[in-house]
């Protein structure tokens, strides 16, 4: 049983105009086998929450706190916290010449586990994470995220989660740019990974569609950089016929 | 012993061709002031190959094919008694690469030579030659190709610290044949590189790449000439290089001149530098000239930059350190080049011996 921690989370970044403060105490708690869904509209601070529980050097942590288990998230390298169980689905995964998917996964499962998978297993391993995901084989010769599909990117990220056995998953919009038939087979591999690891699941998203593939049990309304309601699945088709106006107006 | 004649214009370092190039590390090659041995240290495969002779033959037999402005290269051409010589014969398909390496009898010492590599009529072959060892060494290799001919063509400068290397590549190219040449420079105090092409009839192509690490105090230099002088010849230039270290220095010129009789030339070149530590200088020209506007296509590019951020948060949020992520973006940036020597044993190497310089740079 693991938990993540937000507390007071508060987090400005450096652009020309100076530093903008974003998220403005975000108050959160996620633990194993839940999935909480984190609803907003564009420019909410969504993604920042997202990024900044990551570590992304962008982002400068202004005040509050993250923990895992009661260890200090926020000290940790962008590595260290991947190690600690966090991980992150990324809306646009970044591409890598020259390294080939087999070799980036291998890396990243051998930083993880602390020690090289075996070459027998892992193959197989690999295999099979890909065809539940219905990728094509010749998927892992090709080099990380370089001329991916919208939805090969995404379905890679999934792969990962599968692979990499986080205890908390933090999914950035993975349902964008996804057509139907995408959408549900990434989002089964998501309910897969939650069953197989009772991973704790953060899902960002605009829009409600992925939840009917991936149930939520606590719905949060971003809004200005703070979570400004709470609720259950209901609340979640409240936003569907009622949209975000009432929490973003004047 | 010979002393070389004087006759030659010495560059002052202010002329474009030598101006990025530190003249007192040349050894005296440009001068005329280093003192050449008679060592011939350019030396063939022990084990012969059907259609492949290797010989060293006197100046006058194989008069040079082509002329040069440069001061060594045109010393080099002058001076040297013997020409090391690789010939295919015509309608040979050689089965192994042609190793060429260099044996020194005495560490240090200098060298002018001269190799002519001739590809017959209708052969494929790959020529590898592999420099390594300690020397002063000023060379011209004329590189011919017979119509309808493949070479494949791989210099490895994996000179010791103190070595220096100037030197002219020149692929002389004629109708349909295929020119393809990859350049590593990693070791060498001072490497001045010309890879030079020259197009004589149309359907001639040519894949010039390379790869280069410059370390503390290295100067590694590239200067690519390709004259589309023939219709409907098409060049590529890809080069890439990293350097890592106080003063290390790279330079990377890209010429490409297309004349007026040149119509339907396809031409693109592209440089790329990763800077991996303060100190170091990477300059980077490319410079097209286009003397007609019916071409199929001319471009080029240039990038010289630190590590991409998101690629070492990509990797990191993954779990991976970041010593590691570093090392698995360079050996991502420069795999799409060495992968093209095409042999397992070489590539290996060289991509063992970045990750030993990445190792010492990250501390």
């Amino acid at each position: 049983m693991s938990t993540l921690d937000i507390r007071g989370l508060e987090v400005s970044v450096v652009t020309e105009k100076g530093q903008i403060e974003i998220l403005r105490g975000v108050d959160l708690t996620i633990s194993s086998g839940e999935t909480h869904a984190i609803m907003g509209p564009n420019g909410s601070g969504k993604s920042t929450l997202a990024y900044s529980i990551a570590g992304h050097p962008k982002y400068t942590i202004t005040g509050g706190s993250v923990t895992l288990d009661g260890a200090n998230v926020l000290e940790m390298t962008v590595d260290e916290r991947a190690r600690a169980g966090l991980f992150l689905a990324m809306q646009y995964p970044v591409e890598v010449p020259g390294v080939s998917v087999s070799n980036f996964l291998r890396t990243a499962a051998t930083a993880i586990r602390g020690e090289a998978p075996k070459l027998r297993t892992w193959v197989g391993e690999v295999k099979e994470a890909m065809s539940a995901l219905n990728m094509d084989p010749a998927f892992s010769e090709r080099n990380v995220n370089e001329g991916f599909s919208g939805g090969e990117k995404k379905r890679h990220e999934i792969m990962q989660l599968e692979l990499l056995k986080p205890k908390i998953a933090i999914l950035d919009e993975t349902d964008s740019g996804l057509d139907v038939d995408a959408l549900r087979i990434v989002s089964e591999g998501v309910v897969r990974a939650k069953e197989a690891n009772n991973l704790g699941v953060l899902l960002i998203t605009h829009y409600t569609r992925i939840l009917r593939y991936i149930k939520p049990d606590f719905v949060h309304v971003f809004a200005n950089g703070r979570i400004v309601e709470e609720g259950g699945p209901e609340l979640a088709d409240k936003l569907e016929a009622n949209g975000y106006a009432e929490y973003v107006g004047a | 012993m010979s002393l070389l004649a004087t006759n030659y214009l010495t560059p002052s370092g202010r002329e474009e061709a030598w101006r990025f190039t530190p003249l007192n590390r040349l050894g005296g090659l440009h001068d005329g002031s280093v003192d050449i041995s008679d060592a011939e240290s350019m030396t063939g495969p022990e084990t012969a190959q059907a259609g492949v002779k290797i010989s060293r033959v006197s100046r006058e037999l194989l008069a040079p094919e082509s002329q040069s402005d440069d001061v060594i290269v045109s010393r080099a051409q002058a001076e040297c008694a013997t020409v090391f010589h690789v010939e295919i014969s015509p309608g040979i398909e050689v089965e192994r690469a042609i190793h060429l390496r260099r044996v020194i009898e005495r560490s240090g010492e200098s060298e002018l030579s001269r190799v002519r590599i001739t590809v017959g009529e209708n052969s494929r072959a790959v020529v590898i030659v592999e420099n390594s060892g300690n020397l002063v060494l000023g060379e011209d290799i004329e590189i011919v190709l017979a119509p309808h001919s493949f070479l494949k063509f791989v210099t490895l400068q994996e000179w010791d610290a103190p070595a220096i290397y100037a030197a002219r590549h020149h692929a002389i190219i004629d109708r349909d044949a295929t020119f393809e040449s990859v350049t590593v420079t990693v070791g060498g105090s001072l490497v001045r590189i010309l890879p030079t092409v020259e197009f004589v009839a149309s359907g001639a192509s040519a894949e010039l790449l390379g790869v280069y690490f410059a370390k503390e105090g290295q100067h590694f230099e590239h200067r690519i000439h390709v004259d589309h002088a023939v219709p409907k010849a098409k060049s590529r230039v890809n080069y890439k290089g990293a350097l890592s270290g106080d003063k290390a220095h790279t330079v990377w010129i890209g010429d490409v001149l297309i004349r007026a009789a040149a119509e339907g030339t396809d031409t693109y070149e592209l440089n790329r530098n990763l800077l991996l530590s303060d100190g170091a200088r990477a300059d980077s020209v490319p410079n097209l000239e286009i003397e007609t506007g019916e071409i199929v296509g001319a471009g080029h590019a240039s990038t010289t930059g630190r590590f991409d951020d998101e690629q070492l948060f990509y990797l990191m949020s993954r779990g991976v350190p970041m010593h590691e992520a570093r090392r698995l973006v360079v050996r991502g940036f420069f795999s799409e080049i060495i992968s093209r020597i095409g042999d397992e044993i070489i590539q290996e190497r060289l991509m063992v011996g970045i990750d030993g310089e990445l190792a010492k740079a990250g501390q």
